[in-house]
This record gives C-alpha cells, structure tokens and sequence, in this order.
C-alpha cells in the first residue's frame, strides 16, 4: 500500500514529462474521462460542493479503518484534477488524509485551479475530504 | 475618412502588451471590466501626487482645487451624457449602487400595490434590489418576457404596462446576450403610463452614444470600470426636479445642510445622494476616461467594434456543434456560445492557457439562464481596442480547445 506522498511523488514524476500545456491538459481530461461515475441517483445536496460554475459530487465510505472516495463533476477538467485527488487521499487511513500536506498540484502547475476565484470547487472538494476524515479521525 | 486606428489606440493601454502564460494576452472580457489608458492611469497618480485633499469644506487651496477638480468632472460627463445640467450627475460606486439608491430613494415613495417592471435578461443588480423593495414595501414586480432569439417579448411589455406600472428599470444592453434593447419604444410605451424609467447602461455606455435628453429617461446608471475609468466609480443620472423631490438614500457628511439633534436639512441633489467623503480620485479619473474618449474618433471606434463583433459571429457560427446564446439583429459586440456538451469553465480554462481571457458562467443573470435552461455560457465580449488578429488567434485557440475537450 503505497503512502499519501509516495501517490503526490508518482504523480510529480509523471507531470514532468510533459513538454508543454497541451500535453498536460490532454492528460487531465483523459483522467477526467475514465474516472469512474457517480450515479445520478449518489448525486445528491449533502454530496454537492457548490464550487459557483462547475459542481462537484463527493461520496464517502469507510471499510476496513479507510476512507474511499468517489467523485464527480459536470466539468471534465474539474473531473480530471478531482482523479488525481482521489488517486491521493481515497484508501487512506483518516489520520493520514488530515495530516499530510497536499503539495503534488503546486508542483506539477495546477495551483492556478485552487485559487478561489476559479470557482470550480476544487477547494471545496479538498476541503470536504480533509473534513471527512476528520470526521473519522475518532471512530 | 476614419481617424481611429487601432494600432495607435491599443498603444494608450499598457496592459495590452502583457504575456500570460508565455502568451500575447488577448482580452476578451470587456464587459466584466475594460482596459485602462494611461491617460487615467496616470491622472489618478497626479491626482494623489499633486491635489490630494477633501472637497466641499476646506478653506486651503488644496481642498479648493480638489473641489474644482471633482465638479468639474461632474460637468464634463453631464456633457457626455447629454444632461441638461451637472446637478443631475450623482457620483456612485457603481451601477448596483446607482440602481440601490433609486430603489431605495423612490421606493420610500411607492404604495403598496405600485409595480415595478424590470425584464428577463436584467443583471441581479436590476432585479435584487427591486426584490427587496417589493419586500420592504409591498410593491409588485414583473417581468418582461425574453424570446428565444434573444430580444424582449414586446406585445407581452405592452400588456405588462398599466397605470398600477410605477417604474420601467430595463438594461440598454444585455451583458450576456449583447442585445441593443429599443430603448426609444420601450420609454415611449411607458412615457404613455405615466411610468418612470430608469435605463441601466452599464455595457452599452462604452459602446454607444447616449444621450439622456433624447432617450427622455427619468434616471440612467452605469459604472466607471467599465468605461476605461477605475473601479469604484459610478454615475447615477436623474432628472433634477426628480432627484430633489426624492428622500436621501443614505445620510452622513457632505449630504446635509444642517444637522440639529431636533431636525436636519438637506442639500440639493446632487450632494444629497453622495453621503460622505466621496471617490474624488475616482470621479476626476473617470472623467478624464470620457475626456479620453472624446479625443478619438469616437464613432469610427464604435463603427470598428461592430464590425469586430460581426466578424467574431461570421466565423465562428459555422464551428461544429456551436449555439450561440442570443442571436438578437441589434447586438452590441458581445458573444454568448455554448459549444455541443462542454462545460463553458473548461472552454475557459483551455483557452486562459493560450492567453484569451474570456467570462465563463452565468454572467449575474441566473434568471435568463433558466430561461435558456443552460447553466452557463463562454462569452467573449470584446472593445474597440481589439483587432481582427485577436479574433483569428481567437478561433484558433478555441478550436484546439474543443478539439482537446471533445
């Protein structure tokens, strides 16, 4: 089972191959394209990140002391940021999804999409998944 | 013969000249903001630098100067406008705050049961603010229907007026669709009811002439942001006998006439709605943004963003799975599309990559968006400041974007 850094340090390593913006965004919507979809009937008010234009579902499940996450979003660029997330934080235990630092999209040049202008929900939808381990820190 | 060259004119903007993401930055979000000339850039400095000092009270020759310096922006852009007198120039932070002091000021005036009718492809700023007058006073708001095309349902305003329709408060152009409403008839209609009208003008005042005494309405409002002057800064327009007959919007300094624990006076208008220490380096800025103005050709500047706008629509209606939101014969030069199922945030985030900085989302006009039962759209608005290269670089850039995205 690999840690929380060893995914960002995977992830780091494979952003670095890319040569310009293009390469790198083909490869986000791609993500964003296979990442699996919640159903219509899981996308509901509690799962909802109100992001201003494009929305985010999160669901959580707790089995065997961790956390899994699934996720989705109206907006496929959104969606491929939202799997590189899950990739980070779901199967990991609520201890260690509070307390590591989340530095893999500043250093692969996605922090202009945490920004809250961007109004796209990803901070929101990071800080939903820090709260719900938090959530779960004390089960 | 034209005298506006764009090449000379963009020189006039600094900001024109950045690279974003290593890239020529193609602003295409005039209608959220326009750019800034160094002519008001650089007043605001002098102004800062050299003049700096309250109005209307002191006895120094600073606070004279400032004084003179603030009415005298108050009498150039009277003349801008075509009102028949500075007096019925209010300075404002904006157009949503020009529009709160009419809902607020004229609203104390209103019975319950008045109506108010406003129409579907306002901002929230001409529609919250009526909302919470209906709910402080019991007034009653309708809405002109928006046809498919983009323009306003015109039997249906007919049918909306009556004599209980107190005021008509409908934008000149519509900062999603572009639309040039018929502001003539739609005032004419509501002229013949006794209606007031207050027109809000905050995205047709960079790109049309206006003139208040010719279009005959009561109040008009738009912001200075997005004439080429800062933000902060706004005008309120209204008829002078309207404006004295109407209760202060806000009270504090610089508005009253005497104040006694008992009772207090007043100013005039315009003093009386510009409570407070005033935006003076704001309103001397805008005020050289219309001075900016007048030194160019200002109609082959317009003449030239129409015709940018028409070229924009030219190619890109032919673009597989386009739809264009408003498709109106009379728009200004702005464009609202959707392109087949992509989200308009990732239209916009791809085409941000290549320097285009284009609004994507609901505009503040959530109403129109469920009339159009779309959550968003990209919308490029441009100015006179733009170029046809820009428009070429443009569609390329988005054509890769839908590549990549589809």
């Amino acid at each position: 089972m690999k840690s929380i850094n060893q995914i960002q340090d995977e992830i780091i390593e494979e952003f670095s191959m890319f040569e310009d913006w293009m390469e790198k965004y083909e490869y986000i919507i791609d993500l964003g394209k296979e990442l699996p979809l919640l159903h219509e009937e899981q996308k509901t008010d509690d799962r909802l990140i109100h992001g201003c234009q494009s929305r985010v579902w999160v669901n959580t499940e707790l089995s065997e002391s961790k956390l899994h996450f699934t996720a989705d979003s109206d907006a496929i660029i959104t969606k491929g940021i939202i799997s590189l997330l899950i990739r980070v934080l779901s199967n990991q235990t609520p201890q260690d999804i509070v307390t590591t630092e989340l530095y893999f999209i500043g250093k692969i040049g996605l922090q202009e999409h945490l920004s809250p202008t961007r109004a796209n929900g990803l901070v929101g939808m990071i800080n939903r998944l820090k709260s719900e381990g938090l959530k779960h820190l004390n089960l | 013969m034209s005298t506006f060259h764009v090449n000379q004119v963009r020189k006039d903007f600094p900001i024109l000249d950045t690279k974003i993401h290593g890239k020529p930055l193609i602003y295409f979000d005039n209608g959220a903001t326009s750019q800034k000339p160094t002519q008001v850039i650089s007043r605001i400095n002098r102004y800062y630098e050299n003049e700096n000092a309250n109005v209307h009270r002191g006895v120094h020759y600073l606070s004279d100067q400032a004084t003179q310096a603030y009415e005298e922006a108050r009498t150039n852009i009277a003349s801008f406008i075509g009102a028949s007198s500075p007096k019925e120039i209010v300075f404002t932070k904006g157009t949503t705050d020009g529009i709160n002091t009419i809902a607020y000021s004229l609203g104390e005036l209103l019975q319950v049961g008045d109506e108010i009718l406003i129409s579907g492809m306002e901002h929230h700023a001409n529609i919250v603010p009526w909302q919470l007058l209906c709910e402080r006073k019991g007034t009653i708001l309708k809405v002109i229907p928006v046809l498919e095309d983009g323009t306003l349902d015109l039997e249906a305003f007919s049918r909306l007026l009556s004599n209980k329709t107190k005021l008509l408060s409908v934008v000149h152009v519509s900062n999603t669709l572009g639309t040039i409403n018929p502001l003539d008839f739609l005032i004419k209609q509501a002229k013949s009811v006794g209606a007031l009208v207050m027109v809000d003008a905050a995205q047709s005042i960079q790109h049309l002439p206006i003139d208040v005494q010719t279009l005959g309405c009561d109040f008009l409002v738009f912001s200075g942001h997005k004439v080429f002057g800062p933000t902060g800064i706004g005008v309120l327009y209204g008829k002078l006998d309207l404006l004295n007959s109407l209760p202060p919007y806000q009270g504090g300094g610089d508005m009253i006439d005497q104040v006694t624990f008992e009772k207090t006076t007043y100013q005039e208008a315009p003093l009386k709605f510009e409570a407070g220490t005033p935006n003076i380096a704001g309103a001397i800025a805008l005020s050289e943004a219309f001075h900016y103005l007048n030194s160019l050709d200002l109609q082959s500047a317009f003449a030239h963003e129409l015709t940018l706008g028409q070229y924009l629509r030219a190619n890109m209606k032919d673009l597989p799975s386009m739809r264009f939101i408003g498709e109106a014969p009379d728009t200004c030069a702005t464009l609202s599309f959707l392109v087949g199922k992509i989200h308009p945030l990732d239209l916009g985030t791809l085409l941000d990559k290549q320097g285009i900085a284009v609004r994507t989302g609901h505009h503040c006009t959530q109403p129109l968006m469920h009339r159009f039962n779309i959550p968003g759209t990209v919308r490029a608005s441009l100015a006179f400041y733009n170029t046809q290269e820009e428009i070429d670089q443009f569609i390329i850039a988005l054509e890769r974007s839908i590549h990549l995205l589809s």
